[in-house]
């Protein structure tokens, strides 16, 4: 029988006391030119281990920049950003990258697969910032492209592999490390209906099954009904939704009230 | 970050970059042509000049003194009288042969020859020796026909003047003024600027030219190299004449500065004329390169490499293209010049020297060196331009 998970404990190297991430009265400002544009003003929210979350809201309303935050590649104006424990917010941009390398896995919206390199070669690249050794290498890329059902095309290019071939190995990749987080931006963005439901599918599987955490930013109402609990951030600010869309508790102030 | 990471994070995102030069081939050959077309004329150009050295001063020895009227900067410039030569068969230092001092008076005449190819008249050097001028030169060689007899109007070419002006070959005549002079014999020196000359018996010259007792010139051959200084303070001591000495390396070095001087300057002009426009090919095909990877690029840095490497990986892809280029410059400047024969004037002696390019392996190196240092240059913004790039920002493109 072969092996379907990294470690011993199904749900990988997460925090299991403590929230998974702990986002506390961040803000997020950019500059165009020398007008400040506020994206994200005091938001606060707490994400659970084991959790799939879901972050909907219209284009420009920051879901992807709290994502960015969350994943540590961004770093907030004001606020905390604490991820399973560690206030990333602190750390340096050479720690912030070590810090990803370890516990982040990115699913992208357009897989961003490296085009001259096989399947089994791309879900390697994060394996690369680790020590592991080459038979260790080998045997969590077998693993991952096994957990995605892509164990036979594991030397092919990404040009030879369908949209939803990719973005499997692009969901692949991201678990080779066996992170502590998934976070995924738009993963079905770029895909047909079928194909978002393929997906979606593994998605709720590797939550259900392996335990992993997930945050989706998605525009796709029908791919947020498939995870646990729906965000909805407006204006800056985030209300949590029923599964008909609606907003029903607005969870940024206080921020223990609505989780 | 540790260095066992940084060197893993640094072979992953060459060998990537290098993988795909493949798929961007169309935009990194102007890249390596750009470089490889300033090896090229930076080695044929400096290979000209080391031809041109090579012949001046390649026969040249420290043993032998060139000796001048005092102040002659050459020989066309130099007259020597019959007492000037005896103080040089008594002076120090002097060798013997088997007929008495190595001492070569010479005389040194001017003719026009049309050049091969080009049709122009050019100033081929006629040189009048005698016995202690071949027993100086022990590389002396007739390779055809004979040597000319002493009291008649025979000649015998340099290989480099048979080949590089109009009939000069055995057999031909030589009008010159009233006199008429045939070709007997063509010889080498084994190499060195004698074999860009023709030589003829010294008496006959003179009388030919009415130049009396006198030459131009007069080559001695020492015992040895430490004897030229003693030699050289006997000549300025002696209050009869007044004459010049000098080493022939020392001569033979200065009579080749100016033209190798002149070539490479204006070789090395064009060369970083040629190189502002293939520093900018470079970094047009590096920003190239890092923009059509810009999300990958990002995506990797996204994953947890860091910028260091990315700045590594894409400034040695930009000297890869380096190398290459100077792969191809050197071998199409040695597949085209290297023994490529010419001739140009020797501003010295106002005469055509025949020669031929030389691609000397320090050529290459220094093309290579070039090479690789438009590289770096041209890698430098665009591997800095990608590793500050927002991750976020990259990643959106689509």
């Amino acid at each position: 029988m072969s092996e379907t998970s990294f470690s011993d404990t199904a749900a990988g190297n997460g925090a299991a006391a403590e929230a998974m991430v702990d986002v506390r009265s961040v803000s997020r400002t950019f500059h165009r030119g020398r007008t400040p544009v506020p994206v994200l003003k005091d938001l606060t929210l707490r994400m659970e281990n084991g959790e799939f979350l879901a972050l909907m809201g219209p284009s420009g309303s920051g879901k992807s920049t709290l994502l960015n935050l969350i994943a540590g590649l961004d770093r907030p104006t004001g606020g905390e950003v604490i991820v399973g424990g560690s206030p990333i917010h602190r750390l340096s941009e050479r720690k912030l990258a070590g810090w990803r390398s370890r516990n982040i896995g990115f699913v992208f919206q357009f897989s961003n697969l490296l085009g001259a390199l096989s399947a089994e070669r791309n879900v390697a690249v994060p394996l690369l910032l680790t020590s592991f050794s080459a038979r260790e290498r080998r045997r969590r890329v077998d693993i991952a492209l096994e957990i995605v059902g892509l164990s036979e095309r594991g030397k092919h290019r990404p040009r030879e592999l369908s949209g939803g071939e990719q973005q499997r190995v692009g969901i692949a990749r991201a678990l080779v490390n066996d992170p502590m987080l998934l976070v995924c931006d738009e993963p079905t963005g770029d895909l047909d209906r079928a194909t978002s439901g393929e997906i979606l599918d593994l998605l709720v599987a590797l939550n259900r099954d392996h335990g992993k955490t997930i945050l989706m930013v998605t525009h796709d109402p029908v791919a947020a009904e498939r995870a646990s609990r729906t965000l909805h951030l407006e204006d800056g600010r985030l209300a949590e939704c029923g599964h008909d869309g609606t907003v029903v508790v607005p969870v940024h102030e206080p921020a223990g009230a609505a989780v | 970050m540790r260095l066992g990471s940084f060197i893993r994070q640094c072979q992953a995102v060459t060998r990537y970059n290098l993988e795909t030069i493949w798929e961007r081939r169309a935009v990194s050959v102007v890249a390596i042509f750009g470089i490889a077309g300033v090896v090229g004329v930076m080695v044929a150009v400096l290979s000209m000049a080391a031809g041109f050295r090579a012949v001046v001063t390649g026969q040249a020895r420290d043993d032998v003194a060139v000796v001048l009227r005092s102040g002659a900067t050459g020989a066309s410039d130099s007259i020597l009288n019959h007492q000037d030569i005896q103080v040089l068969w008594e002076a120090p230092g002097v060798a013997r042969g088997p007929d008495g001092p190595l001492v070569s008076p010479e005389l040194f005449v001017i003719i026009d020859r049309k050049k091969i190819g080009a049709g122009t008249d050019a100033n081929v050097p006629l040189r009048g020796v005698e016995a202690a001028g071949f027993a100086l030169r022990e590389q002396f060689e007739i390779v055809e026909g004979r040597n000319f007899e002493p009291g008649r109007n025979e000649v015998i070419v340099g290989d480099g003047a048979a080949g590089a002006f109009e009939g000069l070959l055995v057999g031909d005549r030589i009008d010159v003024g009233r006199a008429s002079w045939e070709v007997v014999g063509r010889f080498t020196t084994g190499g060195g600027v004698a074999e860009s000359e023709i030589w003829t018996d010294n008496r006959i010259l003179q009388q030919m030219y009415q130049r009396g007792n006198s030459w131009n010139i007069a080559l001695v051959r020492l015992r040895d190299a430490d004897a030229f200084e003693p030699f050289e303070q006997a000549l300025t001591d002696d209050p009869r004449v007044s004459l010049g000495a000098e080493r022939q390396t020392t001569h033979m070095a200065a009579q080749s500065e100016p033209i190798e001087v002149f070539i490479s300057v204006v070789g090395w002009i064009i060369v970083v004329m040629m190189s502002a426009g293939a520093i900018f090919a470079a970094l047009n095909t590096m920003y190239a390169a890092v923009s059509s990877r810009s999300r990958e690029i990002a995506t990797l840095r996204a994953l947890g490499f860091s910028r260091l490497p990315v700045v590594v990986s894409v400034m040695i892809e930009s000297l890869v293209f380096g190398l290459i280029g100077a792969g191809f410059g050197g071998a199409a400047s040695w597949l085209l010049f290297d023994g490529f024969r010419a001739a140009t004037i020797n501003w010295a002696s106002f005469s055509q020297v025949a020669f031929a390019f030389q691609v000397t392996p320090e050529l290459l190196v220094q093309g290579t060196t070039l090479a690789l240092v438009i590289g770096a240059i041209g890698g430098f913004l665009p591997a800095v331009g990608a590793a500050r790039r927002s991750v976020v920002g990259a990643l959106r493109e689509q």
